[in-house]
């Protein structure tokens, strides 16, 4: 007897008690639809953070310079003292300082806009790139230029996209637009990543009133170094300030690594919790073969009384055990997708948070290949049972 | 009998069947020994507890022996394996269970293939032979229904048919005609005729003399023993042949 004669007499059985199969499967229904949507919202938390944190840049240092515990200082020429001297760490540095002060175009207030002082390596830093005009160069950091680049947004909104050469105001003083950048965003909104205009950081410090800039972003030159990177940065800056809380260098991409950490840990419990409902669903269809086994055991006797051998007895109540968790879990993996795409549109609306609860491809492997596994698994113990029934016995069953 | 020349089809030897029954012990079968040749009609008579149903079950390959050895086809079946034991079943017998024994929830021709099925048969073979099967028992016209469509005489022909099915030595009816009422068991046991008379050996095993009174010989036991052995038309069988059914 052929294994597929196991599966249509599998079948056939789950068609005609289609109520009792389908109440066996909603264990294993709930247990792989819980587990895949868990997993999905991990992947889905984790690559909206990735997303999130590649925006800030992952292949970048960033110093904070708090000044607490000293009275030394670093100056801009310290830092890329620092970084000339370490090339094989790192490649390029571009102060930045962040100013409240209001940009003004006419007598028009753009009080969502983010204005920041920055070196003329910042962009290739960022990788931003120019629509039009030209970027910011030394000769613009050293005399304190009046100049800036606007993001798309300005451009479009304010200057109709014909902003190069036009001017704005920042705390009071004039600039030239002399550059737009390329649109970062999918939707400009204000307020996004468009709607920000760069100055240089020599004049974006004196226009604030502070000495020296209050950050700087270090690109590095690999990014498999990073926390090396960071070591050494912190060792040159604590050997010229001498205090441990004058400065911190964070590093976007380890504090990713990190959060990733957490999350794959919180999944991973959640995603046992969840399992621990497929065990539960296991034995349900253990219980259930079994009852079956007894119900069915004058057709046992017959089937043994017409020349069925012991394995395919056995094969028949495993093979139905399996399928019938094999369809349940299909179930679940339907349903899986239909409650990931629920949370979707449920963690969209209520956190505004643009996250996919994504259910990964593996998960889905582990789920289907699990549930199989567990009908084998718990239908065997019954199966044998029916098995090793004595045919005489049997046929005398009622 | 010119048959005697070949070898028998079932032959006990000194069989021997012992339970326990608490501390008691029930001999239901105590040195038998028998014959049947290939393309007889035997009746097995005996009441209850005459140790009828053991013989039945020995012979259909259900039970072994506990002492003494049954032959069938030559071969001793107390030294096969439970799996040698299933195959000699599907190849050598064909069963007619006193309840009809069919399973609910297949049709009926699907029911006539099981047999085949275990007898590694391809599913197009199969609703072949059992559709053959169903027509020699005259149920052409019902091969969809379900044993529960059925009438209890149409239902013991079905089960017929599959005892057919796979071609058997030997048709092991037990009882066939206990669940019927007169009339449809009096065609049961002619159809059991026509297929002795067209070269089938069938053993019918009963407890009901007019029924034993069909065959052509009759076995009788009481306690375990062979009390009569014999052609069913000498006054020493015990059965009365102007009561028999079917006649």
């Amino acid at each position: 007897m052929k294994l597929t004669e196991s599966f249509r007499l599998a079948l056939q059985n789950i068609r005609t008690s289609k109520a009792r199969s389908f109440l066996t499967m909603l264990g294993i229904i709930i247990g792989i639809a819980a587990v895949m949507v868990i997993i999905g919202i991990g992947s889905g938390m984790e690559s909206y953070m990735r997303s999130m944190f590649q925006d800030l840049g992952t292949n970048t240092l960033t110093v904070t310079m708090t000044g607490t515990g000293t009275s030394r200082e670093v100056s801009v020429d310290d830092m890329y003292e620092i970084v000339e001297a370490n090339a094989t760490f790192f490649s390029d540095l571009s102060p930045t300082v962040t100013m409240r002060s209001t940009v003004k175009v006419g007598s028009e207030s753009l009080s969502s806009t983010s204005t920041t002082g920055v070196g003329e390596g910042y962009f290739d830093i960022k990788g931003y790139k120019l629509e039009q005009g030209r970027g910011l160069s030394y000769v613009d950091m050293a005399n304190r230029g009046q100049v800036c680049i606007v993001g798309n947004y300005i451009d479009d909104v304010w200057f109709s996209g014909q902003s190069v050469g036009q001017t704005l105001r920042i705390g009071g003083s004039k600039f030239t637009i002399i550059g737009v950048m390329e649109q970062q965003a999918d939707e400009m909104d204000e307020g996004g990543s468009d709607d920000v205009v760069f100055l240089p950081y020599s004049t974006a410090a004196r226009l604030s009133g502070q000495g020296t800039p209050s950050s700087y972003t270090v690109l590095l030159s690999d990014e498999d170094l990073t926390s090396a990177a960071s070591d050494v940065l912190e060792q040159e800056l604590y050997s010229r300030l001498r205090s441990d809380d004058a400065y911190r260098v964070t590093s976007m991409s380890m504090v990713l690594d990190i959060m990733t950490e957490m999350i794959n840990v919180v999944i991973t419990v959640l995603a046992v919790i969840a399992g621990i409902s497929l065990v539960v669903g296991g034995v349900g269809i253990m219980n259930i073969m079994l009852v079956s086994v007894t119900e069915r055991t004058r057709e046992i006797g017959i089937r043994k009384a017409l020349g069925a051998k012991e394995r395919y007895i056995l094969s028949q109540f495993v093979i139905e055990a399996a399928v019938i968790s094999a369809i349940g879990g299909a179930i679940g993996i339907a349903m899986g997708f239909g409650l990931s795409s629920v949370a979707t549109v449920l963690i969209s609306t209520m956190l505004e948070v643009e996250m996919t609860v994504t259910p990964t491809v593996q998960s889905i492997l582990i789920a289907f290949g699990g549930s199989a596994a567990i009908g084998i698994v718990f239908g065997y113990l019954p199966a044998r049972k029916a098995a090793l029934l004595n045919p005489i016995d049997a046929l005398r069953y009622d | 009998m010119e048959q005697q020349k070949a070898p028998p089809l079932i032959e006990f030897r000194n069989v021997c069947k012992t339970y326990y029954m608490g501390d008691t012990v029930v001999r239901a079968a105590d040195n038998i020994n028998l014959s049947i040749y290939a393309g007889e009609f035997v009746a097995i008579v005996g009441k209850s507890g005459s140790g009828k149903s053991t013989c039945m079950n020995i012979i259909g390959c259900l039970d072994v022996p506990t002492s003494g050895q049954y032959l069938l086809d030559g071969r001793d079946v107390g030294q096969m394996s439970k799996d040698t034991l299933a195959q000699f079943r599907n190849e050598k017998l064909g069963f007619i269970f006193q309840q009809y024994n069919l399973l609910p929830k297949l049709s009926v021709l699907d029911n006539v293939a099981v047999p085949l099925m275990y007898a590694g048969k391809s599913r197009k073979e199969r609703k072949e032979i059992a559709a053959h099967a169903l027509e020699r028992v005259g149920l052409s016209d019902k091969l969809k229904n379900l044993p529960s469509q059925l009438s209890g005489g149409q239902q013991q022909r079905v089960s017929i048919a599959r005892a057919l099915s796979n071609g058997p030595s030997v048709i092991l009816a037990d009882e066939p005609t206990g669940a019927l009422d007169s009339r449809t068991g009096r065609e049961v046991l002619g159809i059991l005729r026509s297929l002795h008379e067209a070269g089938n050996t069938v053993v019918l095993i009963t407890h009901d003399n007019s029924i034993a009174a069909t065959a052509e010989r009759v076995i009788r036991l009481e306690d375990g023993r062979v009390v009569y052995d014999g052609p069913a038309d000498a006054p020493a069988s015990g059965v009365r042949k102007d009561e028999v059914a079917g006649q």
